[in-house]
């Protein structure tokens, strides 16, 4: 059955060339970013030794958290050769419906319940993503475009405009709950909070998924060459409900972290972040037209995003710099990876 | 290959049905020759971008043009930042103009010729690299900008293109017509456009056919960068400063307008004609809800939704059915799933 399978996975890939050399290279593109995060990290903790306190790594791993989720959803979905930008537009339905659900209807709702239901909400706008992508047979991006476009519009228009600012009791205790504590030199009480577990775990279970079950196969096979994966008895429409669901779930739950985190609703949130997402996984080493990438590079880059953004003050590099640094390390990451395949 | 007008047919219907509905609920205000010319100043801007994303698109090979709001802002602000280092707009109002003018068309055009340069040399995908170059020209605008909106002003000439009319009609519109008259002839009259459009069907017969593959590209999107250009100018006139961010919604807007417009995702067909209708269109159907009282957002999820249907009707034929002499030219060939 196993060796069956492998045989199938590879007559699948043989013929494309990402996949060879994917093969021949696996494990460089994330070699890549962890050297440009450690280049960073190096000569920011040299330029001012203030990065290496907790308070500043306890940040970064906060910030993280959200877009880890995001980018695990559009990276699960880029390998399978789809791309993904509704994803902002269904955290903030899932986070605002939800929160607005809870406070008017049912206040006494655990916590617990509360964010299964909006990770199975997300999941369920996911689908819808899934379906319409499958059965329109245009590319995602354009879908989700429009999908983006409908879940938010019917957020602000039918759900609602106002900023909560006061969260149920539940939620806000969520947000506030400690992993660990430390006490800074000045007294501070820095605290990690304990929604942090929540990235490692999903990052766990996706890596679990791409790589330990059928579907993970499926999903690498699809985005080498969807095509040929069909015909090899891979069912694409329920690789693209599974992926559009999967990656819906984690948005889903991304939104009502942000909200508990935050202390408060808004529902203009998230949208507008996707591109920094998709530019995390791209600078991850995934590639934008499937069939590649692991989760560790991922979660690599977006760890260099969030330092981008957080560190590039502390070492005198005005915060206005900040986009055309992210924009020309993705057009270099780019032009690596595409001189790498050449020169296989 | 030429599809016949089935789109530009519905598109026509779409426009008219929108405007006799305006008449409908406005009780005639909406066809006022105010409303009509305050419709028409707001259609340029982003009907110039769906030209540029229109043209990427054709190219095929997953074409698209993200970079074109970006890259107009960027127009706009560092044109504005240079010529005002030497020139002043209250001491030479028209000479600041055309500088500004001519300083946001090469900018423009550098724009779209690094994005050309870099898809055809460095075999980047479009997407990517018109996603990083989206980042690293909205953000060297906010460098040269500090992050603060820049001052144009309003000289005679600029604030003339972006404010007056000639016989009634907008200028800014009659700019946006004459561009796109000027792309449509390009790709219809020209080998440019030939190559453009076989190129976009098929890449590798293009390459074994001799094309030009990397000459056809860059002026591709070169061509996008300057319609940027065109609209940062635009953009400027209208608004008397210019900023970085300005129409961060445009980036999906310009999108929805080429796919609601006919044009192929995958590339190889698209008409300039069918585009500007669907610019207008897309115009008179906000415009429409902004009467109705309807709020901003119900637009958006009215876009979503239309977007959806027309990727329906190019999908299941649809217009093929309520037209039945043009059924069986207008095959929806099943694209399995295009590398996007």
């Amino acid at each position: 059955m196993n060796a069956s399978r492998t045989d199938e996975l590879d007559s699948a890939a043989g013929p494309t060339r990402s996949f060879n050399f994917g093969d021949l290279v696996r494990r460089r593109p994330e070699t890549i970013t962890l050297l440009l995060l450690v280049a960073i990290c190096t000569s920011v903790a040299i330029a001012n030794p203030a990065f290496l306190q907790p308070s500043t790594l306890i940040d970064i791993g906060r910030a993280s958290v959200v877009m880890g989720l995001f980018a695990l959803g559009v990276f699960i979905i880029l390998a399978a050769g789809g791309i993904d930008v509704s994803f902002t537009a269904i955290a903030a339905f899932a986070m605002y419906s939800m929160t607005v659900l809870v406070q008017n209807y049912l206040p006494n709702l655990p916590i617990a319940a509360v964010i299964v239901m909006a990770t199975l909400g997300g999941a369920a706008l996911g689908i819808v993503n899934g379906l319409l992508v499958h059965h329109l047979k245009v590319p995602s991006l354009i879908v989700t475009i429009g999908t983006q476009y409908l879940f938010r519009g019917f957020l602000l228009s039918f759900i609602g405009t106002v900023w909560i600012m006061s969260l149920p009791p539940q939620m806000g205790a969520f947000g506030r709950m400690p992993l660990f504590q430390i006490e800074a030199d000045n007294g501070a009480l820095i605290t990690l909070p304990f929604y942090f577990l929540v990235l490692p775990v999903a990052a766990g279970l996706t890596w679990w998924i791409l790589n330990r079950t059928l579907m993970g196969r499926a999903i690498f096979a699809v985005g080498g060459n969807a095509d040929i994966a069909s015909r090899l008895g891979y069912s694409l429409r329920t690789v693209h409900v599974f992926l559009f669901g999967y990656a819906g779930a984690l948005a889903g739950l991304a939104g009502i972290i942000h909200v508990c985190a935050n202390r408060q609703a808004n529902p203009f949130d998230l949208v507008g972040t996707e591109i920094n997402v998709i530019a995390a996984v791209v600078l991850g080493g995934a590639r934008i037209t499937g069939g590649t990438g692991t989760v560790l590079g991922t979660i690599l880059g977006v760890l260099l995003i969030v330092v981008i953004n957080s560190v590039l003050v502390m070492v005198g590099i005005p915060s206005t710099w900040q986009r055309l640094v992210v924009g020309s390390f993705i057009l270099l990451a780019a032009a690596f990876f595409v001189t790498r395949q050449r020169r296989k | 290959m030429q599809k016949p007008g089935g789109q530009l047919t519905m598109l026509l219907v779409i426009n008219s049905a929108l405007l006799v509905a305006g008449a409908l609920i406005s009780g005639g205000s909406f066809l006022s020759v105010f409303n009509l010319q305050s419709m028409a100043s707001q259609v340029p801007e982003i009907g110039l971008l769906a030209i540029g994303v229109m043209l990427a698109m054709c190219a095929g090979n997953g074409g698209i043009d993200l970079s074109g709001i970006a890259l107009a802002n960027l127009s706009g602000v560092l044109s504005a930042v240079i010529v005002s280092s030497f020139l002043s707009t209250a001491d030479s109002g028209t000479a600041f103009s055309l500088a500004f003018i001519a300083g946001a068309l090469v900018i423009g055009l550098a724009g779209g010729v690094i994005n050309g340069l870099l898809i055809s040399r460095l075999n980047i995908t479009p997407i990517l690299c018109t996603l990083g170059t989206q980042m690293a020209f909205m953000g060297l605008a906010v460098v040269v900008s500090g992050g603060k909106a820049v001052m144009v002003g309003s000289p005679a000439l600029l604030s003339g293109i972006g404010n007056d009319m000639i016989a009634e009609v907008p200028i800014s519109f009659l700019i946006f017509v004459l561009a796109a008259s000027v792309v449509a002839a390009l790709v219809k009259f020209t080998p440019f456009g030939l190559w453009l459009m076989l190129m976009g069907t098929n890449p590798k017969a293009a390459v074994y056919a001799g094309f030009p593959k990397n000459g056809v590209i860059v002026a591709t999107y070169a061509m996008s960068g300057v319609l940027s250009g065109i609209a940062g100018i635009i953009v400027a006139a209208r608004n008397v400063n210019v900023k970085f961010d300005y129409g961060s919604s445009y980036l999906l807007i310009a999108i929805l307008i080429a796919v609601m417009a006919g044009v192929k995702p995958e590339g190889g067909y698209g008409r300039v004609v069918c585009v500007v209708l669907s610019a207008i269109a897309l115009q008179l159907m906000s415009s429409l809800l902004n009467f109705s009282g309807l709020s901003n957002f119900v637009r958006d999820f009215a876009w979503g939704a239309l977007l959806l249907t027309f990727l329906a009707i190019g999908r299941y034929d649809i217009a093929g059915f309520l037209s039945p002499d043009r059924r069986s030219q207008n095959p929806s060939v099943p694209v399995p799933q295009a590398p996007k």
